[in-house]
């Protein structure tokens, strides 16, 4: 073997070499658990915060008589949290500064406003005609909005 | 980019684009990449061309287009890894590579085209030299020539002879390596099905074909600017070689291009309104000025009237000089129509987006800019080191 | 004799690095090949979740893209989204005007006159987690992939934010965290499927007009609901094998 060719081939062999050493520490410990990702990204991806929480678990055992005032309403589908935000921190903390309670008249007209481009399963109102001088919640009661 | 509120981000937008393209994803740096390493692949195949097809009058440009290709081959992954929004992780590309995508790989085949053909190509052809050099030279040039040859100190005709079909067996490998690397960066587009713009299966060879063009209009390029810094007289005959291969690969290339925009306009698919909307409006620019106009047609007819009627050389080395750099602005710009147009309209094809080059950060003008002027100085340094005009003749074998 | 055998076993190491480095090679330049297939459902008759959309019940209250954003710390700006409504309309003149304010989050205003509009109607995105997924397929690291129940996820502690995947992404559904500088995208509340909540954009769905289920049980309301319904899946032509259906889908939504 010509001398260039067995330097070359020493040089080679010591990059690759190299190059395998560093990739056996270089790669994570859960690779190729399940397939070509760390297996550990699944269990982080699972352990993330939740801040949704059950509302039957949480919400209704304290709140017990606005949870059956809603459950008897046309509300009764909509989640406490649709409306009063993600209750996490309430939860562990009840307090009135945690919790998000809304008045504003847009606050109901995001499902309730006039918009042809809204299915047919909500009544819908014109904002700008329906008593427009009140905010929604001073007739209706939000937890059963029904009047009649 | 940053906005300062949604308004003012929205104003950039016309129509309907989904909330999160309002973003740019790749900028000047992926534009850059595979101009780079199109330079690379053209620039090598000229030095192939010379060596396999054995074309005499390519000669003096032959050492110049391998460093040029090695030099600018060394800074190639520079604007990716760059570009990164973890730049410290790159290396996981080349740990875990990821085998069904179309980058993934890239880090092999860079290195294969690196480190086995450039590289060695290049050492070949010095060995010689640089052990003649390293006895020649006093202190440390002379430890840098050793280190490089590996040590070795042969000098006999015999281990040139070696040396001489070693390096023309890479060569003869090199040739569908580097098509490879090119037609591989064109995939890289090419096979990304949600982008109408890129999604096409001659995106490979039409990358392939201006890669060609870009690096043959370097080293005329860099060849006259060498000539020119060194006070040497220009070799014509050379000159009027690589303008005709430059007239033929560039006629190929625009052939080729042309084929898929008439495909495009005749087939007409679902996206072909608003990729017309496209090239029509934000592209007008860069695609029908700047890559059409300046990079393919003015050099295209300059050229082919120089293959009838030849003017006198001053004027011939005049528009040479003028035509390589129109070459190399408009491959630039068709890089630029590719990565940068493929975003300008959304997935929706509803609507459009805007995008502003910066003057200054990583993704600005300036910032992309230092990825032009590392190269040549990177080519600086390796043509003090190893000058190709200081170079034993070649020997004859066989 | 020691000589010999040193020579040997260097010929031997050379011998073996080559095939490997060759086989990786050769296995890099086929691989592209094989393509979509890779992320193919196992055999198994474990859980593989689809999602259902049905555009008659959305009213685009936005609920799901606000929840969205709370739940999983999506940035509120830049104006980046896992989960946003589009306001379709259509005039009588056919010409298509879509919308989504800040996803649908400050409201909507129909852009025509009533008299004009031919139809009109709001279509709720977020990631279809596909089994052919493109966004996974061309990751050169391994930092986004099909979960083994079917969820497209995302290792942000691998992602090296080379934004291929955003580019690959046919729905516009991830982007890149600013903070971090690693793509995020929609995990279908895989913290909360896994602890057996609903995802947060469903829970607060007034309507009802979202649900998710498993795709292998023929008893689920999944399934149910793609039986019972005439679903489609967007930009079918691209071959992404999206699981999430939507009801009463039209052709204009992109
Ligand atoms: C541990 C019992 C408890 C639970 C669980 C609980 N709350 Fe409360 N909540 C309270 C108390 C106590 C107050 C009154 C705080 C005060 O007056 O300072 C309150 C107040 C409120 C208020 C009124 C805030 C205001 O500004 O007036 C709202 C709205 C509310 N809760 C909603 C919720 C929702 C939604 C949930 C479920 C996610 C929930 N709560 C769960 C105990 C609870
Ligand atoms: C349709 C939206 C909506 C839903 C659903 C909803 N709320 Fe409310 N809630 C409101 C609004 C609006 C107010 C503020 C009304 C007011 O101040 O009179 C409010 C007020 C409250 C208050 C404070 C009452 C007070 O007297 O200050 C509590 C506690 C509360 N909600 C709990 C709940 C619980 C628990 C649920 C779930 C069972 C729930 N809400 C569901 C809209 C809603
Ligand atoms: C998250 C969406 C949402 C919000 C916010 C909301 N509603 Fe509703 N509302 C509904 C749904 C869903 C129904 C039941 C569908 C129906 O029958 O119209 C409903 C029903 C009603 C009805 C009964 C309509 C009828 O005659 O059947 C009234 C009244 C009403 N809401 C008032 C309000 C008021 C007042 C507010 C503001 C405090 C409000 N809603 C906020 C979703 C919402
Ligand atoms: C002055 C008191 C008052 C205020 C303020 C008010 N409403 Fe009403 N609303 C009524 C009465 C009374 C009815 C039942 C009669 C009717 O159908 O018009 C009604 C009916 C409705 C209905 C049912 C419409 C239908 O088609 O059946 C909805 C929905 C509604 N209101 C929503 C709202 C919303 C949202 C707001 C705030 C933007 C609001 N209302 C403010 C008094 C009020």
């Amino acid at each position: 073997m010509p001398v260039q060719v067995k330097r070359l081939l020493i040089a080679f062999a010591v990059f690759i070499a190299l190059f395998l050493v560093a990739r056996h520490f270089l790669r994570p410990a859960t690779f190729g658990e399940y397939g070509h990702y760390r297996g550990a990204a699944l269990k982080e991806n699972e352990d993330r915060p939740i801040k949704y929480v059950n509302m039957n678990e949480t919400c209704i055992t304290c709140h017990d008589s606005i949870a059956a005032v809603r459950d008897s309403s046309v509300h009764k589908s909509i989640n406490c949290q649709t409306c009063h935000g993600p209750g996490y921190k309430h939860v562990d903390d009840p307090q009135k500064t945690n919790i998000v309670k809304e008045h504003a008249r847009e606050f109901c007209g995001r499902c309730h406003s006039k918009n042809p481009a809204r299915a047919k399963v909500i009544k819908q109102i014109d904002m700008n005609e329906h008593n427009k001088e009140d905010e929604c919640i001073s007739c209706h009661n939000s937890h059963n909005p029904v009047l009649w | 980019m940053e906005f300062q509120s949604l308004y003012e981000a929205m104003s950039k937008m016309d129509g309907y684009c989904y909330p999160n393209e309002i973003e740019l994803n790749w900028s000047v740096l992926i534009v850059l990449y595979p101009y780079i390493t199109g330079l690379v692949a053209g620039a090598f195949i000229l030095a192939s061309l010379n060596r396999v097809f054995n074309i005499k009058a390519l000669k003096p440009t032959y050492e110049l287009s391998l460093l040029t290709a090695f030099s600018f081959m060394l800074v190639a992954t520079m604007p990716l890894i760059f570009h990164l929004g973890k730049p410290f992780r790159f290396y996981e590309i080349m740990t875990t590579p990821h085998l069904t995508s179309a980058m993934a790989i890239f880090g092999f085949v860079y290195l294969w085209y690196l480190m086995v053909v450039l590289l060695l190509e290049i050492w070949f052809d010095y060995r010689y030299d640089m052990t003649i050099w390293s006895k020649e030279n006093p202190g440390f040039k002379s430890i840098i020539y050793k280190i490089l040859t590996l040590g070795i100190k042969d000098v006999s005709n015999k281990s040139r002879i070696t040396d001489n079909k070693l390096g023309y067996f890479i060569t003869v490998v090199g040739i569908p390596s580097a098509f490879i690397l090119h037609g591989y960066v064109g995939f890289i587009f090419g096979s990304v099905k949600a982008n109408p713009w890129w999604s096409t299966v001659m995106m490979p060879v039409i990358f392939l074909f201006s890669a060609m063009v870009s690096g043959i209009a370097l080293v005329m390029f860099i060849y006259m600017a060498v000539s020119i810094i060194r006070k040497q007289k220009l070799d014509m005959i050379c000159l009027d070689a690589i303008g005709k291969y430059l007239f033929y690969i560039l006629l190929i290339d625009f052939v080729l291009e042309g084929l898929d925009q008439i495909h495009r306009i005749y087939v007409a698919e679902e996206s072909f309104d608003i990729l017309n909307l496209l090239v029509h409006g934000k592209l007008f620019f860069t695609f029908f000025i700047m890559q059409g106009l300046i990079g393919t047609l003015i050099p295209l007819l300059t050229l082919g009237t120089f293959q009838f009627l030849k003017p006198k050389e001053n004027i011939r080395k005049f528009v040479y000089f003028i035509l390589s750099l129109c070459v190399l602005v408009g491959i630039f710009f068709m890089r630029w129509n590719v990565v940068i147009g493929g975003q300008l309209f959304s997935k929706s094809f509803y609507g459009f987006t805007d995008f502003k080059l910066d003057m200054i950060g990583k993704e600005g003008f300036l910032g992309g800019m230092i990825w032009l002027v590392v190269p040549l100085i990177i080519l600086t340094i390796l043509l003090w080191l190893l000058p190709p005009w200081k170079k034993a003749p070649h020997i004859e074998h066989e | 004799m020691v000589k010999e055998n040193k020579d040997f076993s260097r010929r031997e190491f050379f011998k073996k690095t080559g095939v490997i480095a060759g086989g990786v090679l050769f296995a890099s330049l086929l691989s592209p090949l094989k393509a979509a297939q890779s992320t193919e459902k196992s055999k198994s008759d474990d859980t593989w979740y689809g999602i259902g959309l049905d555009i008659e019940k959305c009213i685009g209250c936005a609920s799901c893209a606000r929840a969205c954003k709370a739940e999983n710390d999506v940035p509120k700006e830049p104006f980046f989204f896992r989960s946003w409504v589009e306001q379709y309309t259509i005039t009588n003149s056919g010409e298509v005007k879509v919308q989504s304010p800040n996803g649908g989050i400050d409201g909507y205003k129909q852009p025509v006159p009533e008299s004009e509009i031919f139809k009109t109607f709001f279509v709720p995105k977020m990631c279809n987690h596909c089994s052919k997924s493109p966004c996974t397929q061309v990751c050169p690291v391994g930092a986004t992939f099909v979960s083994p129940d079917g969820v497209v996820l995302v290792d942000p502690n691998y992602c090296v934010g080379c934004r291929y995947c955003v580019q690959a992404c046919p729905y516009g559904c991830r982007y890149i965290k600013p903070d971090l500088g690693t793509v995020d995208k929609c995990t279908l509340c895989y913290h909360r499927l896994k602890k057996g909540m609903d995802p947060a954009c469903m829970m607060v769905c007034p309507t009802g007009a979202r649900l998710y289920g498993n795709l292998r049980d023929p008893k689920s309301e999944m399934v149910k609901f793609i039986k019972n319904h005439t679903v489609g899946a967007l930009k079918p032509n691209l071959n992404t094998g999206s699981k999430l259906y939507y009801n009463a889908l039209s052709q204009e939504v992109h």
